[in-house]
């Protein structure tokens, strides 16, 4: 398939699954689970295509992907809440001391931004750490966040362990898969450029890497420092998404539930990350749900050890379940294409050429 | 002298919950020596002996529920082993880590199943619950027990691995994993070993930790797992006397910063000191340095 | 001896803890020459590459690359008391120079592995891509939003004529560790030459190799050294192929040279004969 046909198919893909939203969207009541699912699996689509960039595309294992969340929700949410509802949300802090708003979309980037510039002066110490060592301080840098973010002294910003509202988010679905859409985009456009092939290079082999004349310290702090400002924006939408954040939501057990994302759609796939979120949060806010329904009855039988809570363990098992005997996720290391998909039917049906099949999210 | 009545509360309750890590550091310490795997399912393993007691209190007499919680606690240190772990032995490490986070997302998930997400009253331990006074300060007897029953156990373990060939067939797997087994050393039966060990430390720095503590919660472990990982890495990790060090400083420091009121920052410190350390001095107090051949 | 100087190792002491690996190391290796260290296991060959290459800081010494000082150091810190090497006043007080393997391979000396160390999830054209990647001139966003498309091309290019020249061409798109041994030390060096360096060490080239493949090889580095203009520093055991290809040779034992000269030279040399005792009498 040549290059340009390629772009028509993979343009004609996105227009069409813009077009089935926006009419979904149309024809669905507004609390339909379905759409909840699709806007928040958006926006995890996004933190763990970033996540699996390190981990998965660069080899560094990282797990502080909740602190750089964390950092991108506040900044989003203190330079939008309007100037009018800051006195009642910062109300122990006499409405705070940022008394201006920016843009939505300007948010959302300096949102990112901090998270990058945080993930920057991090990275200096952090990443000359070997594998567990990395991701246990990364893990620990994500603790003193949250704890700085919920300390009082600096409530006039952060509103200290309050809740931080009021602030603008959004009511079409379209509204995250175009954002996150454009943000993968660009992490895949970087993973397949020459930087992309470095990253790759350094995962694969460090000391050949460097003897290659790759820099490592400056190649792994792009790779942190890029992931952590979409990490940020991601930090943004969720707080879009959810109307309401604070510091206690950003637990190391968000991190990990990314980290088990990235695992179940493959380490070191784009397009796996992007199935394995939407399949997530559809199982564990949608699917499984009858599972904490106490009184569930097949025909005449009451099923047994239903209560809230169950369905998290049966997730909990799935999960364990992936990670033990298929390792390898959904997609491995392979990419979802439209050429694959192209070549799939030409040898299923001897050469009819069709390609089917939407949920290509780049 | 006032200073002293003022501050020596904190200082106990340092020296205290320093014990306490130090017996789950152990754990993590162990593992890390033979396995280089951070085993993120120890502080969870260490929730659950908690929830074990809570649960088998209500059914037998206390001095029954004690040995009936260690040896489940065990039980279930083993199990996560055999089950999580040793399918991954030839995996990349990266793999059997993301299995410790999955074990412990499926203990924690279980408790909050279990549990109903409630905060379970830990039972009160007879005398040792009771309250003392030490030079006017009034605490829990438990308090002053820690550091000398954790000081007993570690030197018990030292013993253990210094002197029985168990302890020998460790300190190989530790220093090299693939010659032991050429040796002839049933690497199988010394990890299930380490696990069992760790856990059973961890079940006992449970019944002192909650001793003083209001409430088992499902997530209650994570945080003193990971201090306790801190403070094996501060020490060295794969050093037991290192992580029992590094867990009584940890455990000062920390009530000292309560002391002082900053309590919002006792944890956000001892992650501030594991990121200090490990730029510092990557290997810890005690580690040994390990260098990539080219 | 009129050629220009291209690599030079002046005192080069290297001491872990109490050992001394490699002991006040002496050598010189000049333009278009193929120069070979050779010496029994443990003789501290590897050590030395590791410290041109700078993958470990010497202990002592200094090393110049086409007479510019790229790395210079003098016993530091604990190492003041331990030294046990030569020379250590010559450098002391001088500035500490301890470049990192990538800005060695960025000034032009590029390096194989003795244990193959090649990208494995990588096809063998993107191993070779991959090393074009330090000659690049883009940054991150002219390289994300493909403003170097042009430059991008090239590469590519490159990386295929180089190909053809290795004779890597018809298994361009294999993962690069299911190639057969030999191949897989072809595409370590071709690797190494998309980074166009002007100096090539190669440690061990033909370790493991039968004497047919170490033929092919011999003339294989022969050829490159020709048409790259190339100058050639390499350790090997093989001593068909040390003997036949190499200019000159210098014999290293526990760490310290112990001979020079030319084939000839070294063959007769009763000090190294002693040092190999049953190795020379391959020969």
């Amino acid at each position: 398939m040549s290059k340009k046909t390629k772009m028509a198919w993979n343009a004609g893909l996105i227009v069409a699954l813009l077009a089935t939203l926006f009419i979904l969207e149309q024809v669905m009541p507004s609390g339909s689970m379905f759409l909840t699912v699709l806007k928040k699996g958006a926006i995890y689509a996004l933190v763990a295509v970033s996540m699996n960039l390190l981990n998965g595309f660069t080899g560094l294992f990282s797990l502080g992907q909740a602190g750089f969340m964390l950092l991108g929700a506040y900044a989003y949410a203190i330079l939008t809440i309007p100037v009018e509802s800051r006195g009642s949300v910062y109300q122990y802090f006499d409405g705070g001391i940022v008394q201006f708003t920016v843009p939505v979309p300007v948010a959302l980037i300096a949102g990112g931004l901090l998270a990058a510039v945080f993930a920057y002066l991090i990275g200096l110490p952090v990443l000359r750490l070997k594998s567990d060592y990395l991701a246990i301080a990364t893990l620990g840098f994500a603790e003193i966040i949250r704890a700085v973010f919920q300390w009082d002294k600096l409530g006039p910003i952060t509103n200290g362990s309050n809740l931080l509202r009021s602030f603008p988010s959004f009511k079409s679905v379209l509204y995250p898969f175009i954002v996150s859409g454009i943000c993968i985009t660009l992490i895949v456009l970087l993973i397949n450029s020459t930087y992309g092939r470095a990253f790759k290079a350094i995962r694969d082999d460090e000391i050949a890497a460097e003897a290659m004349g790759i820099n490592l310290a400056h190649h792994k702090r792009l790779a942190f420092v890029i992931s952590s400002f979409f990490a940020g924006v991601s930090g943004g939408l969720l707080a879009m998404y959810q109307t309401t954040i604070q510091a206690s939501m950003f637990k190391s057990a968000m991190t990990y539930e990314i980290l088990l994302i990235v695992v179940i759609g493959g380490i070191g796939s784009v397009t796996g990350s992007c199935i394995s979120s939407f399949l997530f949060i559809a199982c564990s806010e949608w699917w499984l749900r009858f599972l904490d329904n106490e009184n569930l009855y097949l025909g005449g039988f009451h099923v047994p050890f239903l209560r809230p809570g169950f369905r998290k363990v049966v997730f909990a098992i799935v999960i364990m379940l992936v990670v033990l005997f298929y390792r390898q996720g959904i997609m491995g290391t392979k990419e979802f294409s439209v050429e694959g998909i192209a070549n799939f039917f030409k040898r299923k049906f001897g050469g009819k050429k069709t390609a089917e099949g939407g949920g290509s999210h780049e | 002298m006032e200073w002293i009545t003022r501050n020596l509360p904190y200082l106990l309750a340092g020296i205290s919950v320093g014990g306490q890590y130090a017996l789950i550091a152990i754990g993590y310490t162990m593992v890390y020596g033979i396995l280089r795997l951070i085993n993120f399912a120890h502080g969870d393993i260490f929730m659950v002996a908690g929830l074990i007691m809570v649960y088998a209190v209500t059914v037998m007499p206390i001095y029954a529920a004690i040995p009936v919680m260690i040896a489940a606690t065990v039980l279930l240190g083993f199990l996560v082993e055999r089950a999580a772990y040793k399918p991954l032995r030839s995996a990349p490490r990266m793999s059997i880590m993301i299995s410790a986070i999955g074990v412990s997302y499926l203990l924690q998930n279980m408790a909050l199943y279990v549990t109903g997400g409630l905060s379970q009253q830990y039972p009160q331990i007879p005398w040792i619950s009771d309250s003392v006074s030490v030079l006017g300060a009034t605490t829990k007897r438990v308090t002053l027990i820690t550091p000398v029953l954790t000081i007993v156990l570690v030197v018990a373990l030292v013993l253990l691995i210094k002197k029985t060939k168990i302890g020998m067939a460790m300190r190989a797997a530790s220093r090299d994993f693939e010659t032991s087994q050429l040796m002839g050393i049933k690497i199988n039966s010394v990890i299930s070993m380490t696990f069992i060990i760790g856990t059973f430390l961890a079940a006992i720095g449970s019944l002192l930790f909650f001793t003083n503590y209001t409430g088992v919660t499902p997530t209650v472990g994570a945080m003193p797992g990971l201090k306790a990982f801190v403070a094996a890495v501060f020490g060295g990790i794969g050093s037991i006397p290192g992580a029992v060090i590094g867990a009584f400083i940890i455990g000062i420091c920390e009530n000292i910063i309560k002391g002082l009121g900053w309590t919002n920052f006792s944890d956000a410190f001892t992650f501030a000191l594991l990121i200090v350390i490990l730029f510092v001095k990557p290997t810890g107090l005690f580690g040994e340095k390990a260098t990539d051949k080219v | 001896m009129s050629k220009e100087s291209v690599l030079k190792v002046e005192n080069v002491t290297m001491q872990f803890g109490g050992v001394i690996a490699v002991d006040n190391m002496n050598l010189e290796v000049k333009k278009g020459e193929i120069v070979s260290l050779i010496g029994p296991n443990g003789a501290g060959k590897t050590t030395a590459f590791n410290v041109i290459t700078g993958v470990y800081a010497p202990t002592n010494g200094a090393v110049y690359y086409k007479d510019r000082m790229i790395i210079q150091n003098c016993p530091q810190g604990k190492m003041k008391k331990l030294y046990r090497g030569e020379n250590a006043d010559v450098y002391a007080g001088r500035h500490v120079l301890a470049p990192t393997p990538d800005k060695i391979t960025r000034l032009g000396i590029a390096r194989t592995f003795q244990n193959i160390r090649l990208f494995k999830s990588q096809t063998v054209f993107e191993n070779i891509l991959i090393a074009k990647h330090m000659l690049r001139t883009s940054n991150i966003f002219t390289a994300t939003f493909r403003l170097n498309a042009k430059e991008e091309s090239e590469m590519r290019e490159e990386s295929e004529k180089l190909l053809k020249i290795m004779d890597l061409e018809d298994v361009r798109n294999e993962p690069a560790t299911s190639l057969p041994y030999g191949k897989q030390r072809h595409l370590e060096i071709a690797r190494a030459m998309a980074t166009k360096p002007e100096l090539l060490l190669l440690d061990e080239p033909a370790a493991g190799m039968n004497p047919q493949e170490t033929l092919e090889l011999t003339q294989f580095i022969g050829r490159i050294r020709d048409e790259f203009g190339l100058t050639i520093f390499m350790i090997e055991h093989h001593m068909d192929l040390v003997m036949e290809i190499s200019d000159r040779i210098y014999v290293l034992d526990f760490g310290k040279p112990i001979a020079e000269g030319v084939p000839e030279e070294i063959r007769n040399n009763p000090r190294v004969i002693e040092a190999y005792l049953g190795g020379a009498q391959d020969e």
